[in-house]
């Protein structure tokens, strides 16, 4: 092998690597806030929904859940333009990830919400909370505590898999590293870069995650239980 | 104006063989690679073991495009000129796969009771023979499920060589989206494509995990 290895071509760019580690962060944070949304939504709809609610978040479940998500990127962005309105790629590529994060989240809350034992719900009958009362603190709150290491999880497979949206040229880390390889002929090394940029990302973002645990669940670092 | 004709869908469904046959190449790849690995990351001695985590981490951590990009380049330094697609995706998803499997295995192996472990031992039988006599033949039915259930993962994941040029069913769309600038349509087919291939598997494994009754344990 005769291939010299050579990373400080890839110096000057440290800007453009930095911009695209802010723009996939970005791209990741708002898709995951979102998708946290609409998947909760979903799977309460899921569990204490009419039936054509009920129906109806099966199918978008099940669909997601088997077709790729390049596919579904490129459904969203050409289906948009097909009805005549032009968004930028930035903007379809957020909307094809929640609609895509928005399907697993939706069945990690369902696993939650179904893990919440009957026992409680009379409990909180007995001490007289109003519905709105139960299903925030008795219900939802313990429930998506309890699945919260999964949803870590889920959403670090989000930014990872937000590199497929460079595919349709959002910008993005990988969008970056294509046009910055195209740029130096240096493709191999570009990659590594990225590759090492992605890792420090899933550490930084599991990190992050950890953090938000700590503050938000308070009541179990309190309690030191499983609850 | 050409449109969308039964031509089209033949080639599509053509390319879905190779969806297919890529998927074996990656799940057999992964499955071989990742059963060492998973097999390294329960091992007794901390250096192999250490070894195996960094392995699933730098796997785990990074996204296949990435993956895919790196052989599809690294191969071509190596000294091909001219890189086979099949090679370079298939060597991306294989290690892909394995990264996973390999974790999700682990996963079996170490639910397998740890009672199990020390019944074998005080049979005096060796670490080789408790494994494949006591511990693996147990851990493969917790395994099936979610194997199963990864499978889908590796055949959705196989959109992404089209990257590197592979023609599979995503790259296929591309082609025949360039001939005639349908994309809505095109894409539509291309996804109900994934859809039949998939949901047999996801049903599949839902059914197994219920069968074998391994969520209840």
């Amino acid at each position: 092998m005769t291939y010299q290895f050579d990373f400080a071509v890839l110096l000057p760019f440290w800007r453009e690597f930095a911009m695209g580690v802010w723009l996939t962060l970005q791209l990741s944070l708002i898709s995951t806030v979102l998708g946290f949304i609409l998947g909760t939504l979903c799977a309460i709809g899921r569990a204490d929904g009419p039936p054509w609610v009920k129906f109806l978040v099966a199918t978008y479940v099940e669909i997601i859940r088997n077709t790729p998500l390049l596919v579904q990127v490129f459904i969203v962005y050409f289906g948009i333009a097909t009805l005549g309105i032009h968004v930028s790629a930035n903007l379809a590529a957020v909307l094809a990830l929640v609609v895509n994060v928005g399907a697993y989240t939706s069945e990690i809350v369902r696993a939650g919400l179904e893990s919440i034992h009957k026992s409680q719900l009379e409990a909180a009958e007995c001490l007289g909370l109003s519905r709105p009362q139960t299903y925030w603190h008795v219900i939802v709150r313990p429930a998506i505590e309890r699945v919260y290491p999964a949803l870590t999880s889920q959403y670090v497979l989000l930014m990872l898999a937000s590199s497929i949206t460079s595919q349709i040229s959002a910008e993005e880390l990988t969008a970056v590293a294509n046009r910055i390889q195209s740029d130096t002929f240096r493709s191999f090394e570009t990659y590594i870069v990225v590759g090492v940029l992605y890792l420090a990302l899933s550490f930084v973002v599991r990190l992050a995650f950890w953090l938000f645990g700590l503050v938000v669940f308070v009541r179990r670092r309190k309690l030191g239980t499983a609850l | 104006m050409p449109t969308f004709t039964l031509t089209h869908f033949e080639f599509l469904c053509w390319a879905a063989l190779w969806t297919v046959g890529l998927s074996a190449i990656a799940f057999v790849g992964g499955g071989i690679v990742g059963f060492l690995v998973a097999l390294a990351r329960v091992s007794p001695s901390p250096v192999v073991r250490g070894i195996a985590i960094g392995y699933i981490q730098i796997v785990q951590g990074t996204p296949l495009l990435i993956l895919l990009f790196l052989f599809y380049f690294g191969i071509a330094i190596v000294g091909f000129k001219e890189v086979p697609a099949i090679l370079s995706a298939g060597l991306g998803l294989t290690i892909y796969a394995s990264g996973f499997l390999a974790e999700i295995w682990r996963g079996c192996i170490e639910s397998v009771p740890k009672t199990q472990w020390e019944a074998a031992e005080c049979l005096s039988l060796s670490r080789w023979q408790r494994m494949t006599k006591v511990v693996l033949p147990q851990a493969m039915r917790i395994a099936t499920a979610p194997t199963v259930g990864f499978l889908v993962q590796i055949v959705k994941n196989t959109s992404l060589a089209s990257v590197v040029g592979f023609i599979e069913l995503s790259q296929a769309g591309k082609l025949v989206n360039n001939s005639i600038f349908e994309p809505f349509t095109i894409f539509i087919v291309v996804a109900s494509i994934y859809f039949v291939l998939c949901y047999p598997l996801s049903t599949w494994s839902r059914s197994l995990e219920r069968k074998l009754n391994v969520g209840r344990r």
